[in-house]
């Protein structure tokens, strides 16, 4: 049974005895830890900026050319804290409770109420550094609403609030770069983890401008490498974004907690092309004031504008009165589904649902609606050439996040010691779905408040010396590693990295996309395997290692991807019940709501890795729910 | 849905020590919603598959919100469309048949690694120098202790929203980064937050600026003209008022705040 290491004491009280609990190492001797943090986005580089800021020596990576370019750059609509500045009763205790619901009771109920409780430093701590939150007159902070809560408790700065936000922690990191205590590797891709006697003590990184293969020690490890989404092909997440460092830490050891949970977003500009090469959110903040509808008829050709009231369908609205359009984001994704399903999608291949603003714009008129969502507005016309004032967006769900990761204790540490995951990395806050706004929240929670906390526990116990990298295990790991980039050049096979990378994302996308089935989960994982052996004797990778090289990068990502692809559809087939945006067909309520087996699968999977192509053994966490009571989600 | 075939003449050059030169390129039915990064995508496909070597360009969100793309397409800083990054151009802006220039960012301080992807390390290390404000995780009072008025807030947003591709670098004929530096020093000079450390910011980014081998501002506009984010040109007007205040009064910046 896995030891999630949850404190004792009443929820409230847990992290707060939690922090006087932990041991403690003293400031004088913090200098002598070497801590190496992997990814610069909200989580890293709040990790790595607040553990400098302690006194530890940080070694941080990103595989970008900037700190400022990781992913977190691109959340659009906000960030979620208890503030309660808008009088609306709200509280950490609704914060945790809306996380738990939204969830669909699959998250640890101690995690989450610390992330609520510690989701109102994070706005101080922004708004200390210079964060542009967004404000009213008077000079106090905004609020807007987001999906699966009936409060305003998300705070923006208009539709790039990711942005702000990384910014404000990426200067944390500068500051920390300018004084000495973060030496920062950018363009650093990292390839493996270093175990010496069953502990983290090292990463392995290719450099991607000069392909040196290196490795590089720590007493401790902390991987804030984000979401694995991409195994899709087509998700909002960037281009590069990986699971390169997380799938290869499984490998080692690390276990991966609910793969299967993804969180498939209702509304982002749909396909256009077989030359797509990603798909783009529109911010679930847009629901405020858009309405989502379909024609009442199927196959209806006429265009929006021209169909009358009573002949469309606001199904949102229709099925969930009292959420309406805002839903959480499992909820509308199914529902957008159904009806596309029914043939009254709308666009070129009836694979899309209006989101329709004409209504908003008569109320509030065009220059408020322009205030509020004008980027995102001109984002969508420059990818469609439609302008949104005039005529509805389409829209489509896409895959945005990961809800899964590796799994994590109440530390945040993995089933290996020493090394830690955070942010979207980690399994631990959102369940089987997450709400919108809240991402940013568990990212920033993590890395300014509880690794640097959590981590003095393990280094007080380490001692002090330092790791020694003549250790035969650190040129064993980087051996490794490029005996395997030569294997991947060498192979000289037919078909591009993303041309294989495509054909998994249509087998996720069919079977372990927002609607999965036992017949269809097995086909696929049959299929992964296949094109499993399919890479490793086809693939083609041009050039050398020792260049810039885009190709050989994609390469070892995609490898991990399909082995990845594979634990996700296992993961989908042994969990007998719907929950959250994991949907299995055959585990509905009569009204088409996700049916949840609690009796058989209140617990948190956890999947052990026992050697290439051998099964992976699955371990359990009970989940108990002490303070929220579960019950069917009803948003109506 | 209609497609276009293309002439590209594409910058190569295999490394910092290359001397590098333009080679052509066929692309073929292109769609004209596809994105300019997408054409490219299609493009190295097909050199692959000829077994020529891709081109290498900088890339990732696809949103116009990561900074890291950015080439000269023909002759201008993310192309034709203002207030677009590269990633953001779709194909419907070209014509049938024409022939595209693709280069990328040329300036001292940005030397090229490969093909169109450039070193803009020099603009982190300017932003190591001063772009924050020095406040630990934990020492922050309550945010709404803070007044910002919304006008000011929004200003120093305009500033805040630089996504630091380099553009302003590039189109400029001096190769400057006061837009840039700028739109940093702009944004915390604005924000009573970052009143205690305003002039010792000022003076320490623009030393490093210089450092960095950046050219002076002399006016001319295109930075503002070429940022996908639109940023204004005031904003340098802003660094430089800034810089003179600093000039006169930083030796007295811990006793008078």
């Amino acid at each position: 049974m896995l030891d999630s290491k949850i404190p004792k004491g009443d929820i409230k009280d847990k992290w707060a005895n939690h922090c006087f609990d932990v041991k403690l190492v003293n400031p004088a001797n913090k200098r002598k830890f070497d801590i190496i943090v992997v990814g610069t986005g909200l989580a890293g580089a709040a990790a790595a900026a607040s553990l400098a800021e302690l006194g530890y020596n940080v070694k941080a990576f990103c595989f970008h050319d900037s700190a400022r370019r990781a992913h977190s750059v691109a959340a659009q609509g906000g960030v979620n804290a208890a503030k309660n500045y808008k009088n609306e009763a709200d509280s950490v205790r609704r914060l945790f409770y809306d996380t738990i619901k939204g969830g669909d009771f699959r998250a640890r109920e101690a995690n989450v109420h610390r992330l609520a409780e510690v989701s109102v430093n994070i706005i101080d701590q922004a708004v200390a550094q210079g964060v542009p939150f967004a404000r009213e007159y008077g000079g106090l902070l905004d609020n807007r609403s987001f999906g699966g809560a009936q409060v305003s408790r998300t705070f923006y700065a208009r539709g790039q609030t990711g942005q702000q936000l990384l910014y404000g922690a990426v200067s944390a990191l500068n500051r920390q770069v300018g004084l000495g205590k973060v030496k920062l590797y950018t363009r650093h891709d990292m390839l493996d983890v270093v175990m010496i006697d069953g502990q983290a003590r090292g990463i392995v990184t290719r450099d991607m401008v000069s392909g040196e293969i290196t490795s590089h020690s720590g007493h401790a490890v902390v991987l804030a490498t984000g979401g694995y989404g991409n195994v899709f092909y087509l998700s909002t997440n960037a281009k590069a974004s990986n699971a390169t460092a997380i799938w290869r830490a499984h490998k080692k050891g690390a276990f991966f907690g609910n793969p299967c949970f993804t969180q498939i977003h209702p509304t982002c500009i749909p396909a256009s092309g077989d030359y797509q090469s990603k798909l783009t959110l529109m911010s679930e903040s847009l629901r405020n004031d858009g309405r989502v509808w379909v024609p009442l008829k199927a196959d209806d050709k006429r265009s929006p504008e021209t169909i009358p009231e009573n002949e469309r369908d606001y199904f949102l609205e229709r099925k969930y009165p009292a959420f309406g359009n805002l839903v959480p984001r499992d909820i509308a994704a199914r529902n957008i589904k159904e009806v596309c399903d029914e043939g009254r999608g709308v666009g070129p291949n009836k694979q899309a649902s209006y989101l329709d603003f004409a209504e908003s714009i008569k109320r509030l008129g065009e220059d408020t609606v322009r205030a509020r969502y004008g980027n995102l507005f001109e984002m969508y016309e420059k990818i469609t050439g439609e302008n949104p004032y005039k005529t509805p967006m389409r829209i489509y769900p896409a895959v945005h996040y990961t809800m899964g990761g590796l799994w994590v204790d109440y530390n945040l540490m993995t089933t290996i010691p020493g090394l830690y995951a955070t942010g979207e990395a980690n399994f631990s806050d959102h369940g089987a779905n997450r709400l919108g706004a809240s991402a940013l929240m568990q990212g920033l929670a993590d890395g300014y408040f509880v690794v640097p906390v959590t981590i003095g526990n393990y280094l007080a116990t380490l001692g002090f010396n330092k790791i020694d990298e003549n250790h035969p295990a650190f040129k064993e790991a980087v051996d490794k590693v490029k005996e395997n980039t030569k294997l991947l050049i060498g192979i000289n096979g037919k078909q591009t990295p993303d041309e294989i990378h495509r054909k998994l994302g249509k087998i996720m996308w069919d079977n372990v996309g927002m609607a999965r089935n036992k017949e269809g989960l097995e086909k696929a994982i049959a299929e992964i395997k296949k094109l499993k052996e399919e890479f490793w004797s086809d693939v083609k990778v041009m050039g050398t290692n020792e260049e810039v090289n885009e190709q050989l990068e994609k390469a070892n990502r995609v490898a991990d991807f399909i082995e990845l692809g594979q634990l996700m559809a296992e993961d989908a087939l042994a969990r007998n019940e719907s929950c959250g945006g994991h949907f299995r067909t055959e585990y509905q309520t009569e009204e088409g709501e996700a049916q949840r087996d609690d009796e058989n699968f209140m617990y948190v999977s956890a999947w052990e890795y026992k050697g290439d192509g051998a099964p992976e053994t699955l371990h359990k966490e009970a989940l108990e729910f002490e303070y929220v009571k579960p019950s069917q989600r009803s948003y109506k | 849905m209609e497609s276009l075939n293309l002439t590209l003449k594409i910058w190569r050059q295999k490394n910092t020590n290359d001397k590098g030169n333009f080679v052509t390129y066929k692309v073929n039915n292109i769609s004209t919603h596809a994105s300019f990064l997408e054409m490219l995508d299609i493009l190295n496909e097909d050199l692959i598959h000829k077994g020529q070597d891709p081109v290498a360009f900088a890339h990732d969100c696809r949103e116009g919100i990561c900074g890291s793309c950015g080439c000269m397409i023909n002759g201008r800083a993310h192309g034709p469309e203002s207030g677009t990054a590269t990633c953001q151009l779709h194909m419907r802006k070209f014509k049938e048949g024409e022939t595209i220039t693709i280069e990328p960012w040329r300036a001292k301080a940005f030397p090229v690694l490969k093909d169109l992807v450039v070193d803009r390390g020099a603009f982190d290390r300017i932003l190591q120098k001063g772009g924050y404000i020095s406040v630990n995780t934990g020492a922050a009072q309550d945010a709404n202790q803070i007044l910002v008025g919304k006008i000011v807030a929004d200003e120093a947003f305009t500033g805040a929203e630089c996504i630091g591709c380099g553009a302003c670098v590039a189109a400029c004929p001096n190769a400057s980064a006061m837009l840039f530096v700028g739109a940093k020093v702009s944004q915390l000079a604005l924000l009573p937050q970052g009143a205690p450390e305003r002039a010792s910011r000022v003076e320490n980014m623009v030393m490093q600026m210089d450092d960095e081998g950046f050219g002076n501002c002399t006016n001319i506009g295109a930075c503002s003209a070429e940022c996908p984010k639109e940023i204004g040109q005031h904003h340098i007007a802003r660094l430089n008022r800034e810089y003179h205040i600093a000039k006169l009064t930083s030796a007295e910046e811990g006793a008078v705040g």
